[in-house]
Parts: structure tokens; C-alpha cells; sequence
């Protein structure tokens, strides 16, 4: 096994899956000669030829309209927008057509195509560049929500979005693409879309997250253990939508106890839906109030602010510590 | 140095073959069968007449809002007629003609403007996508099937359709530049009807012409008499013919109007003059193609006849199977499904609760439509 960053191993998904199946082609801006501008395309033009690995006009709904007609022809396009705060302009295409298409023509015509895309602050980037708005498309019917939280998922998952069947939403959180890096076997490996990961088993409370904040949540756990003797269980969603509620609801009946964690603004964020969804399967289970740790409901300020916007280990501890101390 | 003319490699033509009075450009009329000029007119014949039931079946009840096509038939069947059934349409919303040549049905057409799901079925046998309403959106879907064509190396082509107002839409720019960049198989056909809603054309765009736009794409354009069925004919046959064979895009304004309302739902006498819409109808494409039909004895009376009667019979049986099939459809439960290959847990949890509000209400009319 090779140790590899994020952004490796979601080449490594493209690149194998592209070897197995001719219909995979690849579209966006600067995914070609220059590998994306965050290399996860890296030299696949090479292996693969332009007529794979196309390199778009700077038009993020061409990118993603193209994709569908694409994938109802029968291909299975997996197309980049180079960072999610540009997505709006293609959020049409998704929201009228990929994600009808097969309901529309009752299963006649579908559009098994996957937009990946880096979201997400902690980058030091330019404004437009750090969003974290996935509940846009978690909220959309028809429409999967993928987001990975670390290299070995990352591929596993990507793997799954390929194949899968209906139109997926990839967030890579940018602040993971380079961020450490994990074993990734050159074998397939897959996870399914749709459940959830216990990435640090407890019994004390439950605290759920995913993508770029599962690490500052797990150093929260340890910090919790360290100090207050707490075993947190730490739920990795990896899957936005559909939303592993089963997994989730099974850990709050056994700790009583929940925080959730996210990046996005908090008003109708998915902390929204997580807590209702807890309210709904675990109420007469629950010790305290969940708590909500979050970006807060403003832009998400130039990088100079951005880590006072950012949950921290440091805040996931203390609402950790309040509905404990409930 | 200095400042000069650029010679671009682009201009515009304009065509037109048979003009309202009826006088034919002999040397440029298209070379077409009986048999082409009967199946086209059939269309034609069809595509108006299905319109004004289906004004009428709105007017009773029968259906909800739809948009009429009444005077646009030839820039629609004189494009489809070119198309293979191995090629591709990605309709608008305003090309029921055009549908039904392709292979749709009428019935399909009447459930969905009635409200029924089942109503965009596209039969299986059709390479079509279901109309677009989101208004230029499907200009990206015909470039990208028009690129998974060429990927696949077939000789297939795409037509997609769309009016005067969707040269605003940033959709259509893209769609445009995107298959000129990779000179893609599609042939684009603007229906310009001279009417977006209540927007003229004069205040849609500045530019002389909507064909001059391909210029700036750099794909050939042209601009042709949209009643006029043998220019929307050759003009097609052309662009066609060098998408076949791999000569890239090519973008038809067809110039005709909207004689009817936007939909069903639309009072255009808040907006534009009846004098203008009486100068259209002068121009008819029906007429027109009729007339020319019966000079060249490609048509008789006699053969008019006998098609008028055979078609309303075609449209009064599409509506019995149509409204036989509003009957026995519309089981509230059956709109979770399709959604996905698979319908995730909360949606089984969401069907299960509305099935049991069903049975709950059993007997109650406020679930069906």
C-alpha cells in the first residue's frame, strides 16, 4: 500500500476506473495539460487522450448541460468545477435537469454523471474560494451528496459516485487535498453511498460530522478524553444524501448525547436536518440539548478571520463539555 | 499598423424559396419525393390541427395551460424532416409538430399537459429528450450528446430547438461556443416567432439579425423565411449534411411568428397590435405549402380531403386513449418513484406516510387531480 494525499488517491479512482470503463470521460477547466489546478487530473490527458480528459471553455453551466447530455447518451461523465463558490452558475443544469431526468421520463433517460468539486475554507484563498454550501444540493431531490474526509475514503467514494446510477455531488474539502496522508491499497476498493462511518467509537456522547471537520472533531475526542475521561463516538456522515440516519440515530440511543459539527452557516444548515432527524428517532434517548457547532451566518470572512470562522477542535470541546455538563 | 476592415471567413445568408404569394424560386427549390412532400405536409396538417383541439379541450377543461404552435409548423417539420431516427432532438417547449413527427405521441403530449408524469415518456424507440421549459437550458444537452457521438464515432447528429428569447440566456452562448470549439454535430434552430411572452424581438436584442450571432462562434449561420417550408428544408439539409459529416455546427434563425398567445394562460392584447398578427397570418405557412403542393400535383383536393378527415380521426382516438388512461393513472404513491434507481430509506419512510394519509382519506377527491 502506498501512502498517499487526497488528491492521489482521487486520481488514482479516475485513473482506474477510466481503465476499466471507455464511457467514463472527464470535463472541466484546466484538467487537461495542467492536471487541475489542484493536480486531481494530473497527466490523466496523458493516459486517456484529450477526447477523455477535455479540457472545458471557462463556462461552468456548458460544463455540467454538456455532462448531462452526456450521460443520457449513455456516457458517464465526471466533471470538475474548480471551486464550489463557482457552482452557482451551473446550479440550473443540476437542479432542472440531472437530477429529473430520470424521474421526468420514468426511468427512460438518467444521468449517472458525478460534479466534483472543492469546497471549503482553511486555504488561505481568495474570496469566492472557501464556501461551504452543500446543503444546496443535499436539499435537492434527485441529486446524491458525497463528501470524504480523508484519502482512503475519498477514492473509495469517488469510486461509488462513478458507477453510481443517479447524478452525485463530489465536495472535496480543499483543506484535505494535502493535508496528511493515508495508506491507499492499489486494489479496488469501494464504499457505499449512503452510510455513514464510526470514525472513533465512545459511549459517552455522540458528535457527527464530516469532510474537513471530522479532524478537528476526533482531536476534540481526544482532547476529551485527555481531560474530562469522555469517550465521544465520532460519526464520519461521509454521505450528505441520502443521509445515514439509522447509523446516527443507533449511536444517540446509546450516549444520549449529541453536537454537530459543520463548516456551512448554521441557519437551515445540515446541522438542521441532523438534529430534527435525532429529535425525530432518539427525542425520549436524549439527556441534553444537541449542540451545534458551526460557521457562522455570514459570509465566510477573507483568510485573515477565516480560522475564527472555522469550527475549532477548541469550540467542538466546549459544546461537547455543555451538553455534558447538562 | 493602422485601421483597416478585417475580412472575416462568416457572413449571413438569407433564404427564401416559396413567398406568401405563392412565386417559387425554381432553381433553388429542393429536390424532394412525393413521398417526402406528403410525409412532411401530413406533419404540417397534423401539427396545426392537433393545436387547435388542443385549445379547445383547454378551453373546456379537458387540459391545463399549454403553448400553442399555431403558424410555426414548417420552421419545425421543415427542420425534423432531415433528422434520422438514429439522430438526436432536444426540444423546447413549442415544437409539439415537431414531436409527433419524431415519434411522440399524442396522447404522451395530451397527459402531459394534462398533468400526468407518464405524459414525458419518451417511447423507447425515440432519440429524443423530454421538452425543456427552463428556456435555453437544452441547448448544453445537444451539444454534449452531440459530443458523446463523436466520442462514440457515429455519424449521428443533433438538432435542438429553442426560440428568440433563449439568445438572451447565457445557456445558449455557451452551447454555441462550446460545439464551435469542438465542432460537434449539431445543428441549432431558432424559432424566432418575433415574441418572448410579451417582449418583441426589437427589444430583445439589438443585433440585425439573431443568425449573426454564429459569427461571433465561428460556425456558419443562416437566416431563412421560417414559413417557408423549402427554405427551413434546404437551409436544414445543409447544416445537416455538414454535421453528418463532420463539418461541425451550424445555426438556422427560422423567421416566423407566434400567431397564438404564449400559453393558454397569456392575454397578448395587453401587449401587441392585432394589425401585426393579421400581416402574419397573411404570410401562413399551411396555405402556403398546400397551394404548392396542389400546383405540383404532388396533392388533389380530393387526397386534402380525405388527409383532413383521416387526421381528425387520428386526433379524436389519441385523446379517447389519452383521457381512457387519466382514468386508470395518477396513483398519488407513483411520484417517489423514478427519483432514483433506488429509492433511499427516507423516501420509503415519505411514501409509507403518504400511503397511509391515503388510506386515512380513502373515498376523499383531494388527492387526485
Amino acid at each position: 500500500m502506498a501512502k498517499m494525499t487526497m488528491v492521489e488517491a482521487l486520481n488514482l479512482a479516475l485513473r482506474q476506473e477510466m481503465e476499466k470503463d471507455d464511457s467514463i470521460v472527464l470535463l472541466g477547466q484546466d484538467i487537461g495539460r495542467d492536471g487541475g489546478v489542484f493536480r486531481v487530473t494530473d497527466q490523466l490527458i496523458d493516459k486517456f487522450g484529450s477526447n477523455r480528459v477535455i479540457d472545458t471553455p471557462l463556462a461552468e453551466a456548458a460544463i455540467v448541460g454538456m455532462s448531462v447530455g452526456m450521460a443520457i447518451y449513455g456516457l458517464k461523465p465526471v466533471c470538475e468545477i474548480q471551486f464550489s463558490g463557482f457552482s452557482y452558475q451551473n446550479f440550473h443544469q443540476l437542479e432542472n435537469h440531472a437530477s429529473r431526468m430520470r424521474w421526468r421520463t420514468q426511468g427512460r433517460l438518467t444521468v449517472p454523471m458525478v460534479m466534483r468539486t472543492p469546497y471549503g475554507g482553511g486555504v488561505r484563498a481568495l474570496e469566492h474560494h472557501s464556501e461551504s454550501r452543500e446543503v444546496y444540493w443535499a436539499h435537492t431531490p434527485g441529486l446524491k451528496m458525497v463528501i470524504p474526509s480523508g484519502p482512503r475514503n475519498a477514492r473509495a467514494l469517488l469510486v461509488s459516485a462513478i458507477r453510481d446510477p443517479d447524478p452525485v455531488i463530489f465536495y472535496e474539502a480543499k483543506a484535505l487535498y494535502r493535508a496528511f496522508r493515508e495508506e491507499v491499497p492499489e486494489a479496488e476498493e469501494s464504499l457505499p453511498i449512503g452510510q455513514a462511518n464510526i470514525a472513533r467509537a465512545g459511549d459517552d456522547l455522540t458528535i457527527i460530522s464530516y469532510g474537513a471537520m471530522l479532524r478537528p472533531t476526533l482531536e476534540a475526542a481526544e482532547e476529551l478524553q485527555k481531560k474530562d475521561g469522555v469517550e465521544a463516538e465520532v460519526i464520519d456522515l461521509l454521505t450528505l444524501s441520502p443521509l445515514d440516519e439509522s447509523l446516527m440515530v443507533a449511536s444517540v440511543k446509546k450516549t444520549g448525547r449529541a453536537v454537530v459539527v459543520h463548516e456551512a452557516p448554521r441557519s437551515y444548515g445540515p446541522g438542521a436536518e441532523i438534529v430534527t432527524r435525532l429529535m425525530e428517532g432518539a427525542f425520549y434517548y436524549l439527556e441534553a440539548p444537541i449542540e451545534r457547532v458551526t460557521g457562522f451566518d455570514i459570509i465566510i470572512p477573507y483568510f485573515s478571520r477565516e480560522k475564527s470562522y472555522i469550527p475549532s477542535a477548541k469550540r467542538i470541546a466546549a459544546a461537547a463539555r455543555r451538553t455534558l455538563s447538562n | 499598423m493602422g485601421r483597416k476592415r478585417l475580412a472575416l471567413t462568416n457572413d449571413i445568408d438569407y433564404l427564401s424559396i416559396l413567398d406568401e404569394n405563392g412565386t417559387l424560386d425554381a432553381e433553388l427549390e429542393p429536390d424532394i419525393s412525393h413521398e417526402g412532400h406528403l410525409r412532411m405536409f401530413r406533419a404540417v396538417l397534423l401539427g396545426r390541427r392537433f393545436d387547435e383541439r388542443m385549445l379547445n379541450l383547454q378551453r373546456q377543461g379537458r387540459i391545463g395551460t399549454f403553448p400553442p404552435i399555431k403558424g410555426q409548423e414548417a420552421s419545425q417539420i421543415g427542420a425534423v424532416a432531415l433528422l434520422r431516427d438514429s439522430d438526436w432532438l432536444a426540444p423546447s417547449f413549442r415544437e409539439t409538430a415537431a414531436e409527433i413527427m419524431r415519434g411522440r405521441t399524442m396522447e404522451g403530449l395530451l397527459l402531459y399537459f394534462n398533468g400526468y408524469n407518464e405524459g414525458t415518456i419518451i417511447p423507447k424507440n425515440q432519440r429524443d429528450l423530454p421538452l425543456s421549459v427552463p428556456v435555453a437550458s437544452q441547448v448544453l444537452h445537444a451539444v454534449g450528446l452531440a459530443m458523446a457521438a463523436k466520442y462514440r464515432q457515429t455519424d449521428e447528429v443533433v438538432m435542438t430547438f429553442f426560440g428568440d428569447g433563449a439568445t438572451s440566456e447565457g445557456d445558449f452562448h455557451e452551447g454555441l461556443n462550446c460545439a464551435a470549439v469542438y465542432q460537434s454535430p449539431v445543428v441549432f434552430v431558432c424559432q424566432n416567432n418575433q415574441w418572448a411572452i410579451s417582449l418583441p424581438l426589437s427589444k430583445q436584442t439589438h443585433s440585425e439579425t439573431l443568425a449573426q450571432k454564429a459569427l461571433a462562434y465561428g460556425m456558419p449561420g443562416i437566416q431563412v423565411d421560417g414559413n417557408d417550408i423549402l427554405a427551413v428544408y434546404l437551409a436544414t439539409r445543409e447544416a445537416v449534411d455538414r454535421a453528418r459529416n463532420g463539418g461541425g455546427p451550424t445555426f438556422i434563425e427560422c423567421v416566423t411568428y407566434r400567431i397564438m398567445m404564449h400559453t393558454t394562460a397569456d392575454d397578448p392584447k395587453k401587449y401587441r397590435s392585432e394589425e401585426d398578427v393579421e400581416l402574419w397570418k397573411k404570410k401562413d405557412p399551411l396555405p402556403r405549402y398546400q397551394n404548392y403542393l396542389l400546383k405540383k400535383n404532388v396533392l388533389t383536393e380530393s387526397a386534402l380531403t380525405a388527409l383532413e378527415e383521416e387526421i381528425q380521426l387520428d386526433i379524436q382516438a389519441a385523446i379517447d386513449r389519452a383521457e381512457l388512461q387519466m382514468k386508470e393513472l395518477g396513483d398519488p404513491l407513483d411520484m417517489f418513484d423514478h427519483l432514483y434507481a433506488e429509492l433511499p430509506p427516507h423516501l420509503q419512510a415519505q411514501k409509507a406516510e403518504l400511503a397511509r394519509e391515503l388510506e386515512n382519506s380513502d373515498g376523499e377527491e383531494e388527492h387526485h387531480g
